[in-house]
């Protein structure tokens, strides 16, 4: 699997680490400041709101709405010739952060700002999951 | 203090190499072609440059020092704000010069856009982009039209703004594109064949995205009054950088549709000292039609949501309200990473148009947008 695998790879950091391990496990899995309570995506290592360094990890809902997207007709990297047209989907969580990811089994008539989704899981390579959405049933 | 930069500091030489798509030329040698014709445009000689600022990716400025054999640099610097850095260098340009520590700074960009490096590869080897890399790539967010795209998609859907809008940005670019010999496009663009262009990422058509182009740009900034001597100055009134909030990422921000102009746009009017009806010409970074919309919305030409309006009717043609990219632009001249902005507002405010000249031109403007979001804008005024 993993050697017919062209598609780009994250490589995780110290930060985003538990993220990727999350998904493993099927979860998104989220930062919240260990002081304010603030929740924040993509992973990193201080707290905006109020500048804390202390973290918790919480698992997040998988549900929110499409915040917007794009429906990618020409492949700009050789692992996803074949794989155009796909939605490419902005979802903001119910956590109030948003996630890049792809909408499936959509049609393209049917978006709108507010689309109510959730995750799904695809798993690229033995070692990572992606998080994707599908329209909310 | 906003005050700072108004006039210290003026452009007095501008170079530029033939755009094309395939040039015989590596990144160093169009770097150094464009910067030797600067520094002669300007009356000066190379050893008279004191400043360097190469573009952020590729050849460094001990490279271009070596080229030129230059052997007083006092300064150098990069400004690495993709397509905003030219304009941001300017800033930084002005601001060693008012220091005191420099005389004359050069500002060159040279690239082998079309030739070397196509834009995906490009992206993943930036720093800027090292969150995108980890955790948008994957997923099948590779370039910018499909980063970019999305706040396009979101600005149709809450303002109404449409593909015509964008149409007319595309063919206005391209019709000012046939008056200049340096541009790469000579074919004559319609709304229909806009409209049938093959979609790249919804809803950007082919002829909503920029070039990939071969050629170098430089010009050289110079203390106020050694440019009073010079043959055609273009003083620097107002210049100014600005950083959207969650700058490394796109989709983390408040506001997708508000980029970084939208702070650095203020500032940079209120140094200046003009208003925007005082603008006869405006040079408007356009990686996509889209962008264009929003930079005018986020210059403070029109309110948010109505910058699609604004474009039409001919208001951004060349005899219209606010001619822009009166060169082709990066749609239609050459994608030199906006250093060819710079480059055409100069050669508009000195009255050296050609048969793009806007008619009394005395002031105008110039952005950079790149890296996701961040934007620059520089106000000129003709002569010194």
């Amino acid at each position: 699997m993993d050697e017919a695998y062209l598609k780009p790879l994250p490589e995780p950091s110290i930060d985003s680490q538990p993220y990727w391990d999350g998904l493993k496990e099927r979860r998104v899995m989220l930062q919240q400041c260990a002081d304010c309570g603030a929740v924040r995506h993509y992973p990193r290592p201080m707290c905006g709101e109020c500048h804390s360094m202390n973290v918790d990890w919480v698992e997040a809902s998988g549900r929110g709405v499409l915040y917007s997207w794009t429906v990618a007709h020409h492949p700009f990297h050789i692992g996803f010739r074949g794989e155009t047209p796909y939605i490419l989907a902005l979802v903001q969580l119910d956590e109030g952060v948003r996630i890049q990811s792809q909408l499936l089994d959509a049609n393209v008539e049917e978006l709108k700002l507010g689309l109510a989704v959730e995750v799904v899981f695809g798993q690229a390579t033995e070692d990572v999951v992606l998080p994707y959405f599908r329209v909310a049933k | 203090m906003t005050e700072s930069l108004n006039g210290k500091a003026a452009i007095i030489g501008i170079g530029e190499t033939e755009y094309s798509r395939g040039a015989d030329k590596s990144s160093i040698g169009l770097m150094l072609e464009a910067s030797l014709k600067a520094i002669l445009d300007a009356g000066l000689k190379p050893n008279d440059i004191d400043g360097v600022i190469p573009y952020s990716l590729g050849p460094v400025a001990e490279e271009v020092m070596t080229g030129l054999n230059l052997t007083d640099v006092r300064y150098s610097a990069q400004t690495p704000l993709g397509g905003a850095s030219p304009v941001a260098a300017l800033q930084s340009a002005a601001a060693v010069i008012a220091a005191g520590v420099c005389r004359n700074v050069l500002v060159v960009l040279g690239r082998r856009g079309a030739s070397e490096s196509r834009v995906a590869s490009r992206i993943a080897a930036m720093p800027q982009f090292r969150q995108i890399s980890e955790f948008e790539n994957p997923i099948g967010a590779i370039a910018p039209a499909q980063l970019y795209a999305p706040m396009a998609r979101r600005h149709m859907e809450l303002y109404g703004t449409n593909e015509d809008q964008f149409a007319e940005i595309a063919v206005t670019m391209r019709d000012h594109a046939l008056l200049n010999d340096n541009a790469i496009m000579k074919k004559p663009l319609t709304v229909e064949e806009h409209h049938a262009s093959r979609m790249i990422s919804d809803p950007f058509r082919l002829f909503d995205c920029c070039l990939e182009s071969d050629g170098g740009t430089a010009v050289v900034v110079s203390a106020a009054d050694r440019a009073k001597d010079t043959r055609a100055p273009v003083t620097i009134l107002g210049v100014a950088e600005g950083h959207p909030d969650s700058p490394s990422t796109i989709t983390q921000r408040p506001d997708l549709m508000t980029l970084g102009l939208a702070k650095a746009a203020p500032r940079a009017f209120e140094m200046a000292g003009v208003k925007h009806a005082d603008i006869d010409v405006a040079q408007i970074y356009d990686c996509f039609t889209y962008m264009v919309i929003c930079e005018l919305e986020d210059l403070g030409f029109c309110e948010k949501g109505e910058g699609g309006a604004f474009v039409e009717g001919g208001r951004i043609r060349l005899g219209g309200e606010l001619p822009i990219n009166t060169h082709g632009g990066l749609l239609s001249q050459a994608h030199i990473a906006g250093m060819n902005h710079v480059y055409e507002l100069v050669r508009q405010l000195r009255g050296e148009g050609g048969p793009a000249q806007v008619e009394d031109a005395e002031i105008g403007l110039v952005t950079g947008y790149g890296d996701l979001g961040d934007g620059s804008v520089a106000i000129m005024q003709k002569g010194a």
